[in-house]
């Protein structure tokens, strides 16, 4: 059965809530104990990112089914300041504001797919998939 | 009967249905048959009430007076389908209250619900005792209905609000537990970490570790995070921050209890850990740590 939630990022009590419901998404499509850490993870990244550098969000989680292969799916979605230079962001330790700048390139490894759209001036979406 | 969605229905004063709300004559019936809505609202609750033990029959009597009073003032204004208007403020505010407490007491959605839903047959036997015309009787019908449904779904949506709150509440003071740091042995210091490592009360907890160290001239601390679910680029840098800090007073940190998804992913965010000493357990962290000064532990 599909399954798809969306969930507002307003504070850092959001964050903790989205990876309880990442996991609980995980767990129910039958993910094992280090690829339900790995999709939290990832989850954990962008949803601080989308609170901290977005101004706050939404993430919508979905299940999903490609033939025998179940995978979820999460989608980040802001209305902040954008990202002038995607590649720069995906660096490993580029930050703008004071973190490790691991997070973005981090979440990507972390996936099995990943997918980055953002306009300066209107916003962000980054999309992560994870097949069991 | 007509098809309600489609009719037309052109009033005395000749408006269209839009405006139709204008002249319709519930908030008259209100006025008129407030008594006698009451009572039969209150028969027909203390019937459904199926839980005596959670609201006195007099508490909730007053319940209904008071909200069809307020019903009976807001709809005066002519506006029965936009409760989100000023008129409609009161009424708000009462049934958000009634509905924090249903939840509070361990009332079901259902019954929250209820409360508003229950005045529907009161309200329809009074519009077809009154009125006459089928037509017309159709139509006030709907209106009543539209007004309680959009009642009952908000005291739904309040009931669900506060049921959130709780759960946030009790979230943040989860988070918020202090986390003590305990002396293992003569210079050796344990912190446990339960929880997320990401709040606001991550710095406070380092703090008092660092702390600690300074009080009982530590030289050793174990950071063991057993307890925390998801470690991830910002619970690593606080942890990374709070290593070097203790390192600068003198002390040296291990941390413990990295598992072994745990440890892949921080393999996969790319975190460097290469200068912090790390441990499987508390147990392994203890002993080395015995061993750092010195002290071995010998079986009899
Ligand atoms: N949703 C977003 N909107 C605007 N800018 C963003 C967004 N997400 C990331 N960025 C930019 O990309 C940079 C890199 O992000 P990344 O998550 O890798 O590092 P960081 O958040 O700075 O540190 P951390 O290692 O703690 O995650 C950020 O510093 C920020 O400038
Ligand atoms: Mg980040």
């Amino acid at each position: 059965m599909q399954k798809i939630e969306e969930m507002e990022i307003q504070s850092s009590s959001d964050v903790v809530l989205v990876r309880q419901a990442v996991r609980q998404f995980a767990i129910e499509l039958g993910f094992g104990l280090v690829d339900q850490t790995k999709i939290v993870t990832a989850a954990s990244e962008l949803a601080r990112n989308t609170l901290d550098y977005g101004g706050g969000g939404t993430v919508t989680l979905e299940t999903l089914q490609n033939g025998g292969r179940r995978g979820l799916r999460l989608t980040f979605e802001d209305q902040g300041p954008g990202i002038p230079d995607i590649e720069l962001a995906l660096k490993d330790g580029f930050t703008s504001g004071g973190g490790l700048g691991m997070g973005l390139g981090g979440a990507k490894r972390l996936a099995n797919e990943f997918e980055i759209e953002s306009v300066v001036g209107e916003g962000t979406r980054i999309i992560i998939v994870r097949w069991k | 009967m007509a098809d309600l969605g489609n009719t037309v229905v052109w009033t005395d004063e000749g408006k269209c249905p839009m405006e139709m709300t204008h002249s319709s004559k519930i908030p008259e019936i209100l006025k008129t048959h407030e008594a006698e809505l009451l009572s039969e609202w209150n028969q027909e609750l203390v019937a459904t009430n199926t839980r005596k033990g959670l609201i006195k029959e007099a508490e909730l009597q007053v319940e209904c007076r008071e909200f069809l009073k307020l019903l009976r003032i807001a709809a005066q204004s002519g506006n029965l389908s936009n409760i989100q208007a000023s008129e409609w403020r009161e009424v708000r505010e009462m049934l958000t209250s009634i509905s924090r407490s249903r939840s509070h007491k361990g009332f079901t959605p259902t019954e929250t619900a209820t409360f508003i839903f229950s005045f529907k047959r009161p309200l329809f036997d009074r519009l077809r005792q009154l009125l006459h015309d089928p037509t017309e009787i159709g139509d006030e019908i709907w209106q009543a209905t539209d007004l309680l449904d959009r009642l009952g779904l908000m005291a739904v949506e309040a009931y669900q609000k506060s049921r959130e709150e709780v759960i946030l509440r009790q979230q943040e003071e989860m988070m918020e537990l202090s986390t003590p740091v305990v002396k293992l042995w003569d210079g050796i210091l344990a912190l446990p970490i339960i929880g997320t490592l990401d709040s606001a009360r991550t710095q406070v907890v380092m703090e008092s570790l660092l702390q600690k160290i300074v009080e009982t001239g530590s030289e050793v601390a174990i950071i063991d995070i057993t307890g925390v679910p998801t470690v991830d680029t910002l619970t690593a840098q606080h942890l990374l921050k709070t290593v070097t800090a203790a390192r600068l007073m003198g002390a040296d940190c291990i941390i413990s209890g990295i598992r072994p998804q745990i440890a892949q992913t921080i393999v996969y965010l790319g975190i460097d850990l290469t200068d912090v000493t790390t441990k499987a357990t508390l147990a392994d962290a203890f002993l080395m740590a015995l061993k750092r000064k010195g002290t071995t532990i010998t079986r009899k």
